[in-house]
């Protein structure tokens, strides 16, 4: 699929720091992952993003070393990471509810993966101390993880998975048991942290404002396949399948067909260098305007219809327009008070983006094996 | 919110049983265990005679001590075997799970009875373990001493005791959260640092409570002895039995029951504390 491609300030990934080659994953006859190929360069924030049952988190689980690959290989520089147990992997996660040990303090839990390691006592008190630094929880350090709140907890989860130094990072859906305000916080924190200590996340989540608020790249998962990888604002304005323009923002999909560069959608027609056929495009709701003098230059598209509906919120409102034809529009226009009846509206054609139907993940199990 | 009346009415029963039934007749152990015997009959007569006796007469503690070990040895046994299975079915059985923990669970329906029998038909002189030793040349005439011995009746009571040492701890197994194993794995310790690190102290009231219920369950016991124990192997409700039966020296009978409950409400004291100490939940 074109859009797949890595974007282009992680295009020479030579030196990728991990990754995934072909990788297909079966639980019984259910197929959750198939034919997974992406890789991660060093220091990249990269978003696993996709619906429950996506096989985002099996993913996950793969690279952390939890379930075996029904097929394919999983690569960290010249080591082959799948033939290897989880404790000899130098990948750490951070788990969906924390799991933190009940029985040890925030201090043993943190100390843990240096303990195991028989690292000297005088070391492990450092460390430990400067990673309860990083997360601003040193004052934690003899409490039981039981008296702590969710956002606390996070941290000092935060802190455990970073003490043994990993170069990637694995999170599963690390803030989604947060509430709404804690969430932004942490998410805020949680890249600033990753742009000071310069190592990789490879972050789980459903959430696509998430996804565009922490990423490098997202790479977008559907029933078990990838969709679509690239940059938060490549994904967005040029997403590759219909099923990617609708996750990631709205939008609205023409249905029509190019005929000797031309492109007809009912009776919208515009110019186009795509190839001949029949062709669904994706029109974000913001790259239609109010028709003024000013938009009236060649490459825009014009056209009437009836307000059937305004919403209405803050900084801008959401029109339903009806263009009869059975086609109706969403445009989203900054706020200029009411509107009622036929008006003219106006798009760029560079806005519609041609997409393809989708990448024919259809038909796979959508069975959710997300552990708890 | 409940009236006053409702709760009367619905608590009566219980408490009612607790009183009749258990309440008074440890009332009336206590009282007995004061009063004494003269020319074959109860004087009701307040000292502290039989307990002096207790204290005195070696052979009650030889017979205490010896009961306290094989409590001791079947509560080891069965931890020895309950534990790994417990931890082996949790674990690692997988799909074989349910079939395994119902084949656990299956001797508890058979009578205790039922199962002496079987190992005295299996101990005997002329029992299946003699006659396999025997058709296997390893032994030319039937072993005596596996039949009437204090290893007999630690052989017996772990096979019975066993299963209610699995399954407090196989539950404390079921309830560790997966992830917590993960995460230990994650960060780099290996299954057997996992096992002593996370799962060992996280089964401790599990395992607590197993021990528990088999050494006190030994102490009491009384049949095993009986069955394939032998005079070897008396114990102390052996001791206890008699006294209320043949010997009709119900005050001193009911002395020791005192000293066995006693002992075995510190024992539960205990071990609920230590369990507190280790829940995290």
């Amino acid at each position: 699929m074109s859009g797949a491609a890595i974007s282009p300030d992680h295009a020479s990934l030579a030196d990728a720091l991990l990754e995934v080659r072909g990788v297909a994953k079966n639980f019984g006859a259910a197929c959750v992952l198939k034919n997974i190929s992406l890789q991660i360069a060093a220091g990249e924030f990269l978003t696993l993003l996709g619906e429950s049952g996506s096989g985002k988190t099996t993913l996950l689980r793969l690279i952390a070393g939890f379930e075996q690959p029904t097929s394919g290989e999983i690569w960290m520089g010249k080591e082959r990471l799948d033939a290897l147990p989880p404790y000899k992997r130098r990948v750490n996660t951070v788990f969906q509810n924390y799991a933190l040990f009940p029985h040890l303090s925030v201090r043993e839990n943190v100390a843990y993966g240096l303990r195991v390691k028989s690292t000297p006592k005088a070391e492990i008190a450092g460390r430990v101390e400067e990673a309860l630094r990083m997360v601003k929880m040193t004052g934690f350090a003899d409490a039981r993880p039981a008296t702590l709140s969710g956002g606390q907890q996070q941290r000092i989860a935060l802190a455990r998975a970073l003490i043994n130094r990993p170069e990637l990072l694995l999170l599963d859906e690390p803030l989604s048991a947060l509430d709404a305000n804690l969430r932004r916080q942490m998410q805020s924190e949680l890249k600033a942290l990753q742009r000071e200590i310069g190592i990789a996340f490879l972050f789980v989540t459903h959430d696509q404002d998430e996804a565009m608020a922490l990423s490098d790249r997202i790479a977008l998962l559907r029933n078990g396949a990838l969709e679509q990888i690239a940059s938060p604002r490549e994904i967005y304005s040029r997403p590759a399948t219909a099923y990617t323009a609708e996750f990631i923002g709205q939008t609205n999909l023409l249905r029509g067909e190019i005929n000797d560069g031309v492109a007809r959608c009912g009776s919208l027609q515009w110019k186009t260098p795509e190839a001949s056929g029949p062709a669904l495009f994706s029109l974000r709701p913001e790259a239609i305007h109010l028709a003024g003098s000013a938009h009236d230059a060649s490459g825009v598209v014009r056209f009437r219809g009836t307000i059937r509906q305004q919403i209405y919120s803050g900084a801008s409102e959401l029109l339903e327009i009806d263009r009869g034809e059975n086609q109706s529009l969403r445009a989203r226009i900054p706020a200029i008070g009411s509107l009622t009846g036929v008006r003219e509206f106006v798009f760029s054609t560079r806005d519609a983006v041609r997409v393809t139907e989708s990448s024919g993940a259809h038909g796979l199990s959508r069975k959710d094996h997300e552990p708890q | 919110m409940y009236s006053r009346a409702y709760k009367t009415v619905i608590a009566a029963p219980p408490l009612l049983w607790v009183c009749l039934f258990l309440l008074l007749p440890y009332a009336l152990m206590l009282a007995h265990s004061f009063w004494i015997v003269r020319d074959g009959f109860l004087v009701h007569n307040w000292n502290l005679q039989n307990y002096r006796a207790l204290f005195t007469n070696p052979l009650y503690f030889q017979v205490f001590l010896r009961t306290a070990r094989i409590a001791g040895s079947v509560t080891l046994c069965s931890l020895l075997l309950g534990y790994p299975l417990a931890y082996y079915l949790s674990f690692h059985a997988g799909p074989r799970k349910e079939l395994l923990y119902q084949l656990v669970i299956v001797p508890l329906w058979v009578s205790y009875l039922v199962r002496g029998y079987a190992w005295k038909t299996i101990l005997g002189s002329d029992g299946v373990l003699n006659g396999l030793l025997q058709y296997l040349h390893i032994t030319r005439e039937p072993v005596s001493f596996f039949l009437y011995s204090p290893f007999a009746v630690v052989l017996m009571l772990t096979h019975i005791y066993t299963p209610f040492v699995f399954l407090p701890i196989y539950a404390a197994l079921e309830h560790i959260p997966r992830p917590l194993v993960e995460a230990s794995q994650d960060l780099g310790a290996d299954r057997r640092a996992t096992f002593l690190r996370i799962i060992l102290p996280l089964s401790i009231p599990g395992l607590l409570a197993g021990a528990t219920f088999a050494f006190v369950l030994s102490l009491g016991d009384f049949l095993a002895p009986l069955l394939v124990g032998g005079p070897s192997a008396t114990m102390i409700a052996n001791i206890v039995q008699s006294l209320f039966g043949a010997a009709y020296d119900w005050p001193l009978g009911a002395a020791i029951s005192v000293c066995i409950l006693l002992i075995t409400i510190s024992l539960l004291f205990l071990t609920e504390r230590i369990e507190k100490r280790w829940s995290f939940r």
